[in-house]
Order: C-alpha cells, then structure tokens, then sequence
C-alpha cells in the first residue's frame, strides 16, 4: 500500500493515456473541447444505466446475494450498450459540428477531420471509463491496509491498474473503428464493437481468476488496436517507412507556381519566374486528374506532361514532376516529403 | 493535499461564521431546511447590497475608493489568508516550520503576486495567481459554509446572476453598460482573461487577403477555446506590441470579499478595445470573472468534502462544470454580450452532484467490490 503502489499503479494505468493527451491533444484547443464533451457524454451514459440498476436493485430482491450478482452483471452489460448508443449520439453530434465548421472557415473544410475526432471522442470515452472505474481504488491504495487479508488475490491493484490501462486503450480503438463504420455504413464493423466491448465486460467477470482475465483482454486489446489501425489507413508500408525514418515518403503532392507564360503577337515568351507559393495538401491519386487548388478563383482544367529532366528547384529528394499547364499559368507539381503546413 | 484539506475542516464545522448565523446541527429536517434557507437569505442580501454599493461607486466615479478596496481585498487574500491555509498544511502533514523561513516564503509570495494582478506580469504567472486566490477563497467558502447553505446559495446565485447580467434594471448590466459608454475597461481588475492577442485568422496566408474580424462580418469567431492561444509575434502587425502591453495593464485581477464578485462576472465577454490603430488585432480572448471561478470551486470542493469520501462524484463535477462553461462560451459566440457564467454550469454541476451521489457511486462501488469493468 501507499505511495508506492499509489503512483506505480496510477502510471499504469494512466500512463499511455497521459501520453496520448500530452502528444496529441493537449496542443489543439479544438480536440481538447472534444475530449471533455466526449467524457460527459460517457459519463451521462453511465448515469442512465446507474439509474437503471438502481431501479431494479430497488424493485428486486436485497437479501439474495446471487440475485444481486446477476443483477449487477445486467447492469453492467446494459451499460455497455448505453455507452455505445451514447458513443452514436456523439458522432451525430460531431458530424454537425464538424459541418458547422466547415461552414465558418475560409476554405470551406474543417480544421478538424471525422477520423481525428473519431481518435479524441474514444480516448475520452476511455479515460472517462477508467478514471470513474479505478479512481477510489487509487484513492484507497494510498491509505494504510494489507491487500487480500481476508482470501482475495492480494494483487488487487495491480491488475486494476492493468486492467484500465486495457480498457483506455479499447475505448480509443473502439472510437475509431466505430466512427469510420459510421461513416461507412458498415453495420458489420459496428455490431463487432458492440460484442468486442460486450465480451472485454463479460471477461472481467472472471476476475479474480486473471490468468484466464487478463491476457484474453489484453489480446483483445492488441487486436483490437491492429484493427483501428488498419482502419485509420495504417498498414505495414506505412509502419515500416516510419521506423526506417524513410525520407522519400512520397505521400503528398505539392504544386508550386513556376512561370507565367506570355502570349504577346501570337510569340509565347516567359517572363520571370514568379516566387513560390508552394501550396501543399492531402494526399491524391497521381495525374491525370488536375489536383484541387486551394485559390478562390475557378478552376480551369489543365493538361499534365512530364517535366524536364534536369533538377528543379531544392526539392533534391523528390522523385516524380510533373508540369500541369492551366491557360497561361505552369504548374510544377511535385511529390514531397512535406505535408500541409 | 486539497481532499485532506476539506477534511480537516469538515471536522471542524463547529466554527460559526458571521455571515451564516444559524446552526445546521438542528434536531429535525425541517429545522435544518428554515435554518439553511435562512443563512442563504443573509449571503445573497450581503451579496446584493454590496454589489449595488460597487455599482453606486463606479456610478458616481468613486475610482479611488474602489482601487482602495480591491488593494485591501487582495493584500488579504494574498498574505493573511496563504498564511493560515499554509499553518494548516504544515500541521496536517506534520512539518517543522520556523517563522522566519515562513515569513520569507508569505513575503515573496504575496508581493509578486501583487505586482502579477494589479500591475505586469507575465500571463501565465498572473493567471496561476488568480487561480490560486481563488481556490483560497473558495476554501474559506467551504470551511464556513454548513452543507445545506452552501447547496442553497448555489443555486440562489445563479439565479441572481441570471437575473443581474440580463435584466435591463441588473446592476451588472448597469455597470457593463456604463463602463461601455466611458468606453473603459470594467474593472482594471477580478477579471481572468485567457490571452494576449488572439487573432481570428490564424492561417499563413496574406495580411491583406486576411478576411475582415468577426465583428463586423457577424461571423461568429471560429473556436472560442478554454485554451490560450497566443498572437504570433510574426503574424501580426507591428503596431500589435504596444496594443497587448496597453492590454495586460488593464488586465489585473484580484478578488474583493464575495461582494466583489458580481461586477467580475458580468466582464464575460471581450472588451471594446483602445480604437484606432489596431482594428485588426482586436482582443478575442476570453475574459471570466473570478467570482465565477470561486463558485465553480466551491462547488467541486464542497462535493469533494460532502460526498461521502468519493472520487466520482468529484470528478463528474468537474466534468459537468467544464461543459456548462464550454455551452456558455457557445452562447457567447452566438449572441456576442455579457453573459452570466454561472447558471448553465452550477445547474449541471448541482444535477451531476447529486446524481452522481446517490445513483452512480453504489453501481460503481458495487462493481469496484467484484472488478467488472463497463
């Protein structure tokens, strides 16, 4: 007990979602409005399915210990599908916003994306979960006391600790998978979510037996984080240029104003090349079609054909030019290393 | 050391306070609902008066006596008070102090933290000492107030919070309308603000392409944050250093006896800035009164001490706090006036308490005692 364990068991389980929050959304103001919206939608789910066990608590039967167990297990499986429906509700919430915003910008798109938000709703969802799950535990570990005195598994803490490091993770690939089978109108990837996280609950009835508890959770875990990942658009190209800190990553397409080209009496003349305005945006499939430009003016259609093969400008590490001429304008478009600043 | 804290004076509750005459150690539930009815009644009417006294004075150009009775206000607040909430610490955790070592500590405490509010200071040094006198304040709130008043005064400010800031006869408008017309800032003071300069269009494109403020498009600013976010010093115009300076003088804070608090509440939204030169720059920060940060600590404060030794119901406090606050800000970008900070949030902060007390903290005990996990 105390200090020791306090802090020991307080880093593991908060530890990667300290991690997460500190790299990914403690920086962005608008992610962080969505982590604390995304709690307190948690959080009204499991009002509502207190509310519900409390109910037939009251109506049931108090003197049976099994009846209360049982309906303690209901309880808990209700709340799972009241988190998942309150899950839905954010992300019809998110999707009006997300619109919202579009409308207020300048350009037209939101600063933030559906699969960004979809990250920041499930780690709210997940450090809301664990903190409301493990918080007094933590509380009462700092106290004086002996673990297990009376039978129980004296490594209590330990495994809760372990356990709601499991259960944040779970919640913020939940998020994911089911924000993008939202969007994708996968009813299939939906109805996994809901029976993963019926199954990581009805795992944990196993407790105190966690040689069978926690690894089937913490596989669960893994496979469950594999499957947000490849959902988000990972895959092992991708893992393995990151770890090899690849530099020709050519994931974006940049376009940079070289020239205006002159039309005097029927002679074309190039005047001097004008500065860069190098715009850089997501990625798109390679030419022909004429990528989207991010100017107000309209649009014209273009035709592409391949540059020159002499070295163009600083982008040394580029491995694919193109030449997109628009009505009196020439676009270099270049694959870079660089995405939108 | 904040939960040892409110435990050690909810052990001391003997200790009666002027402004809460009646007991609530009373034999019966009704006697304790008429006793705590009445404390509330005496705070809100102290409260009442004296905010109608500091509108009286603003009125009639009392500038002085004001400055006088914030000055006074926060040499308490930052010595005397810091004082006895340090004793208490020590004896808690049982730490040899000696005077000398500790009157070193009070004195550079409480004078950089004079010179942060009333004058310059750093932003985030002068937000944290903000933050920190009033979490002192809420701290006296909750170590004098019995349970029940405290619940009642809650929510009987909101209302006249409610009540003062919309109500075309409120003193808060009153005052917000007059130091309008003066074209001055509210109060060179009480106000927590969140940033220096916070432009609108924060994207790399052209000074002149940048869109006109909000303001006069009726655009509502993109994200009103509870983050601060600070005006890039390359971004923006050259005359944009004197604005913020000129800005940060007018932004000290300290914090009068609960009377004082009325006036800070009202200075939600952004000021009418200096005119001129910088109609680009225009303040978009967000600016809330430290009377209401007071009551929001109270309130979490009060159901960390009362609810039954539990974390969940603290926690779901502050959560439900920090979404009354994030639906004010909203509110704010729409209708674009002072708006009182308290209502949406204490009404969904008392709902939650309670809620939270009685419906959530048996189910998450119970399956605490077994390990499930939802």
């Amino acid at each position: 007990m105390s200090a020791a364990v306090f802090f020991g068991c307080t880093f593991i389980a908060f530890g990667p979602a300290f991690g997460l929050l500190l790299f990914t959304v403690a920086g962005d103001p608008l992610r962080v409005i969505i982590l604390v919206a995304g709690s307190f939608f948690w959080l009204v789910s499991l009002l509502f399915s207190s509310l519900l066990w409390f109910v037939a608590v009251q109506l049931g039967n108090k003197a049976n210990a099994g009846v209360q167990h049982g309906l303690l297990m209901m309880g808990a499986g209700a709340s799972v599908l009241l988190q998942e429906a309150f899950r839905f509700a954010y992300y019809k919430l998110l999707k009006k916003a997300d619109q919202g915003l579009a409308a207020m910008s300048e350009d037209g798109r939101s600063p933030i994306s559906i699969g960004q938000m979809a990250y920041v709703s499930g780690l709210a969802f997940g450090v809301a979960s664990g903190a409301f799950s493990v918080i007094n535990v933590l509380s009462d570990s700092l106290g004086p006391g002996v673990v297990g005195i009376h039978g129980d598994s004296p490594y209590f803490f330990l495994t809760s600790a372990f356990l709601t490091m499991a259960v944040v993770l779970l919640h913020t690939s939940w998020g994911v998978v089911f924000f993008d089978a939202c969007e994708k109108r996968r009813w299939l990837s939906l109805m996994m979510v809901i029976v993963t996280h019926l199954l990581t609950s009805g795992l944990t009835f196993l407790n105190p037996r966690y040689e069978w508890s926690l690894p089937l959770i913490y596989g669960l875990t893994i496979a469950t984080g594999g499957w947000a990942f490849l959902t988000a658009g990972g895959s092992v190209r991708n893992v393995w240029r990151c770890v090899t800190c690849s530099r020709l990553t050519p994931t974006f397409w940049s376009i940079q104003l070289c020239s205006h080209q002159l039309r005097i009496d029927g002679q074309s003349q190039h005047s001097q090349p004008l500065g860069s305005d190098l715009l850089a945006f997501s990625p798109l499939p390679p030419p022909p079609p004429p990528p989207h430009t991010h100017t107000h003016t309209h649009t014209h259609t273009g035709h592409w054909c391949p540059a020159p093969r002499r070295t163009r400008g600083e982008h040394k590490d580029s491995d694919c030019n193109y030449l997109l001429h628009v009505s009196d304008w020439v676009f270099v478009v270049k694959q870079t290393a660089e995405g939108p600043r | 050391m904040k939960l040892n804290w409110t435990d050690y004076l909810e052990q001391h509750k003997h200790w009666k306070w002027l402004y809460t005459p009646f007991t609530e150690d009373t034999d019966t539930v009704g006697e304790r609902a008429v006793n705590s009815i009445l404390n509330a009644l005496i705070m809100i009417s102290v409260i009442v008066v004296m905010t109608l006294v500091l509108v009286l004075l603003y009125k009639y150009r009392c500038y002085k006596v004001i400055h006088g009775w914030l000055i006074i206000s926060s040499l308490l607040l930052l010595f005397f008070f810091s004082f006895i909430y340090l004793g208490e610490v020590f004896k808690t955790y049982n730490v040899a102090m000696d005077y000398f070592t500790l009157a070193l500590v009070i004195w550079n405490f409480g004078v950089v933290g004079m010179v942060c509010i009333h004058w310059k200071g750093p932003l985030r040094l002068q937000q944290a000492y903000l933050i920190m006198i009033s979490a002192l304040m809420a701290l006296v709130f909750i170590k004098y107030l019995p349970e029940w008043t405290a619940w009642l005064i809650l929510a009987v400010i909101s209302v006249y919070d409610l009540v003062a800031v919309l109500c075309p006869k409120g003193p808060l408008r009153i005052l917000v309308e007059t130091a309008q017309e003066r074209n001055e800032p509210i109060f060179p003071a009480l106000i927590y603000s969140s940033t220096m300069v916070w432009l609108v269009n924060m994207a790399d494109s052209d000074p002149e392409a940048r869109p006109d403020p909000p303001k006069d498009s009726g655009l509502p600013p993109p994200g009103l944050t509870l983050n601060e976010t600070y005006a890039d010093p390359g971004s923006t115009q050259a005359d944009d250093g004197g604005f913020t300076q000129e800005w940060t003088n007018s932004r000290n804070a300290t914090l009068g006896p609960m009377e004082s608090t009325q006036e800070s509440r009202a200075a939600v939204q952004a000021l009418p800035g200096p005119p001129a030169a910088v109609e680009d720059a225009e303040e978009r920060g967000v600016k809330l009164g430290l009377g209401d940060f007071i009551f929001y600590s109270v309130l979490v404060g009060k159901a960390s001490a009362a609810a039954s030794g539990d974390w969940n119901t603290t926690l779901a406090c502050f959560v439900a706090i920090l979404i009354g606050l994030c639906l004010t800000l909203l509110l704010l970008a729409i209708f674009k006036k002072a708006l009182p900070a308290l209502p949406i949030s204490i009404t969904f902060g008392l709902v939650f308490y309670f809620a939270t007390d009685n419906l959530v903290r048996p189910f998450m005990d119970q399956l605490a005692l077994y390990q499930f996990y939802i």
